[in-house]
């Protein structure tokens, strides 16, 4: 995973709600057994004029020159500004590595969805949960000054703001330690835990033995 | 002390450990796998060299881009005529193979949605903790079992530890009270609910189902109404253990032995909230009042009653919701006040994890019997949840009943409820689908699709558009015997 410590990066404005996971990578790409490349196809239904299929060559493709990501002024942008319940409904990581694979790297609304928090996190995304009054401002600024850049400081858990202002954001303690130490945290668990697994999973056999079929626990 | 809700309980009984900031180590009693959100997450575990932690508690399945039409379906794997799918599918098989996990290959005949199949294996049971790599994980919770979607680096953290790195989540309790109408389905109740909670509305909670509603409700009804939970928000929804669940667990494949038996019902028993537990949020719906529900946008919470029209964004009471309102309108072809059984529909699509068990088709198929289905659509399938319920439902003659009707009868998968296979709707065709997402594109490009319970759906086939199923059959269908599986 990405370590993430400090970034300033352009701003797209994404002015929709409930955002949900089959618009960020529609499910024909999710037949792919990689976890990159999905950046092509990233918002494919918003992005292009006709229907993508997985490993078509997107160059050709005829886009929509509407839609925000492909307007020259977003061109380049790093983070994503986005209204409530961003990232709903199916569970695919498919759609943080597509978000990744772009050159997202921070995405900032007034609420996500859970299964999507967790899974942003997990490839190296950060995501920054602001409120409602505040991102309607980002929204206002963003469109207002093309160009729009916030330096997003992760250790100091602030976003400066061109204007010199500064948002303070809140972020897990352990999220913040893995996100800025670029860890994988199986390792982290592994290391920290595997004795303590191994003692629960012992008393939990013993208090309900139907939990287990064939007893074949690892040895390590 | 306040008493425990049963999440607490099961939090509780599968906390391994925990950090300051609250982020916790959980153990996992079972996982599920399919072939969508593992091949990165088996790739991850060789990568590292790593091994599965526990492999008994893991069980496989395809069934997201298996094809549903015989023909395919006979030749295995190989038959497989969509190229990237094939290697989808032949790569779960190869990961579990050379993983030693069990697996209900594409023509066992336990194969199905994994979510279908967990229970009907009695692989999910009271009091554990069940994860799968699909947001629809919460069905399980029916069980009184804690059940997540996870993603697929989450996946792979749980084969490698056994374990889920989670925060507590905070407690709500819906409650639905007192009788459903004639006709009126669990299917109707969850639509219900998340129209009125909306599709944040459980973010950050786990829900609680409850009430005398609930109750009555079948292991069936009650997996419909957790299905949708993350619909409403919530990663896991939950029923308490009642009498009901014991009975549907008894002398499933994977349930606790004879001797087993005993010890583990006292101990599911316990497996309920306490009466002085204190929930962060209550909502109480009136049985009642819950009219069949149909949607009529691109989130499950634009949904209303079938006697009501498409709502007027004008009346909307901020900007976002306003906007929200108009885009869906435009992508659904429908306008302001149009009422619901105006809507014409092209097809209509009887499965998916929701709606594919047994006692679905027979709802569907009560409504159906003796009757045909209308000239002017273009396709109504019916796709059991799993090769068992297939197999029930012919014993039962449900498939003749539909066949008779004109609806295509296919073999299990998830099918057109993600059209990642074949099955899917065309641009600006509206379809009656039994399944839980109206999202944009959710059954096929520019495809719209209308959330609806079976009986509501068999219904709307006969008729072209949708209809009042109570109307429509008059009377309430008769209830057939189940033929054990
Ligand atoms: S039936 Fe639909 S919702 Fe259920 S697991 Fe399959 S694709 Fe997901």
């Amino acid at each position: 995973m990405k370590s993430f410590v400090r970034q300033k990066g352009l701003v797209a404005p994404l002015d929709r709600a409930n955002v949900d996971t089959d618009l960020i990578i529609p499910k024909q790409f999710l037949k792919s057994i990689k976890r990159t490349g999905f950046g092509p196809n990233l918002f494919d239904e918003l992005r292009y004029l006709d229907e993508g299929y997985p490993g078509q060559d997107c160059a050709n493709r005829p886009i929509n020159p509407e839609f925000v990501l492909n307007q020259p002024r977003y061109e380049g942008a790093s983070v994503l500004l986005a209204r409530k319940n961003f990232g709903c409904g199916s569970s695919r990581e498919h759609a943080p590595w597509a978000l990744e694979d772009f050159g997202f790297r921070v995405i900032i609304a007034p609420s996500f969805a859970d299964i999507f928090f967790n899974n942003a996190f997990k490839n190296g995304l950060l995501l920054i949960q602001l409120d409602e009054a505040t991102v309607d401002q980002l929204f206002d600024a963003v469109d207002k000054t093309p160009g729009y850049r916030l330096d997003v400081d992760l250790v100091n858990q602030q976003i400066l703001t061109p204007e010199g202002e500064s948002i303070a954001f809140e972020v897990d303690a352990f999220r913040k330690y893995c996100l800025e130490n670029g860890l994988d945290d199986i390792g982290l668990t592994l290391t920290d835990n595997s004795e303590a697994i191994r003692e629960f999973e012992t008393r939990h056999r013993a208090a309900q033995p139907w939990l287990f079929r064939d007893g074949a626990v690892r040895q390590a | 002390m306040a008493g425990q809700t049963l999440y607490d309980k099961l939090w509780a009984s599968h906390l391994v450990s925990s950090r300051d900031d609250g982020t916790s180590l959980i153990y996992i009693d079972r996982h599920l796998l399919h072939e969508v959100t593992s091949p990165q997450a088996f790739e991850g575990l060789r990568l590292a060299d790593r091994r599965p932690w526990r492999i008994d508690a893991n069980i496989a399945t395809a069934d997201h881009n298996v094809p549903t039409s015989l023909k395919e379906r006979s030749a295995g794997i190989a038959g497989i005529e969509d190229n990237v799918s094939r290697i989808q599918v032949q790569t779960l098989d190869d990961n579990t193979t050379s993983f030693g996990i069990e697996t209900f290959g594409i023509n066992d005949v336990r194969q199905g949605i994994v979510h279908i199949i967990g229970p009907e294996q009695g692989a999910t049971l009271p009091g554990m903790t069940v994860v799968c790599g699909d947001s629809h994980t919460a069905t399980h919770g029916a069980f009184g079992a804690l059940a997540h979607g996870i993603g697929t680096s989450e996946v792979e953290h749980v084969l490698a530890t056994q374990c889920l790195i989670q925060r507590k989540m905070k407690n709500m309790q819906v409650r639905v009270e007192g009788q459903l109408g004639p006709h009126v389905t669990a299917k109707d109740i969850v639509l219900a609910i998340i129209g009125r909670i909306g599709t944040a509305g459980g973010t950050g909670y786990a829900i609680e189902f409850a009430g005398s509603a609930i109750r009555d409700l079948s292991m069936e009804g009650r997996m419909t109404i957790c299905n949708m939970a993350i619909e409403a928000g919530a990663r896991v929804g939950l029923v308490a253990v009642d009498q009901t669940t014991i009975d549907y667990v008894k002398g499933r494949p994977f349930a606790p032995t004879p001797e087993q038996w005993d010890a583990a019902v006292e101990n599911w028993r316990s497996l309920v909230s306490d009466d002085d537990a204190v929930f962060d949020k209550v909502v109480t719906l009136d049985a009642a009042a819950i009219e069949p529900q149909v949607s009529w946008g691109t989130s499950p919470e634009m949904v209303v009653g079938i006697h009501d029209s498409v709502p007027d964004p004008a009346q909307a009471t901020d900007d976002t919701t306003r906007r929200g309102i108009t885009r869906a309108l435009e992508y659904m072809g429908l306008h302001a006040g149009q009422k619901m059984t105006d809507i014409q529909l092209d097809r209509v699509f009887i499965g998916s994890c929701t709606n594919a068990r047994i006692e679905d088709l027979r709802a569907a198929a009560a409504v159906v019997e003796g009757r045909q289905v209308a000239g002017s659509i273009k396709q109504a399938m019916v796709v059991p949840g799993s090769g068992l319920v297939k197999r029930q439902a012919e014993q039962e003659g449900l498939d003749q009943v539909f066949r008779d009707a004109g609806f295509e009868w296919r073999e299990a998968g998830c099918s057109m409820c993600l059209a990642m296979n074949a099955d899917k709707l065309g641009a600006g065709e509206h379809c009656a689908s039994t399944s839980n997402r109206n999202f944009e594109g959710r059954q096929g490009y520019g495809g719209r699709t209308h959330l609806v319970s079976p009986a509501m759906a068999a219904a709307a086939a006969i008729a072209g558009h949708f209809v009042d199923v109570r109307e429509f059959v008059g009377t309430p269908a008769p209830t057939r015997r189940a033929v054990g599986l």
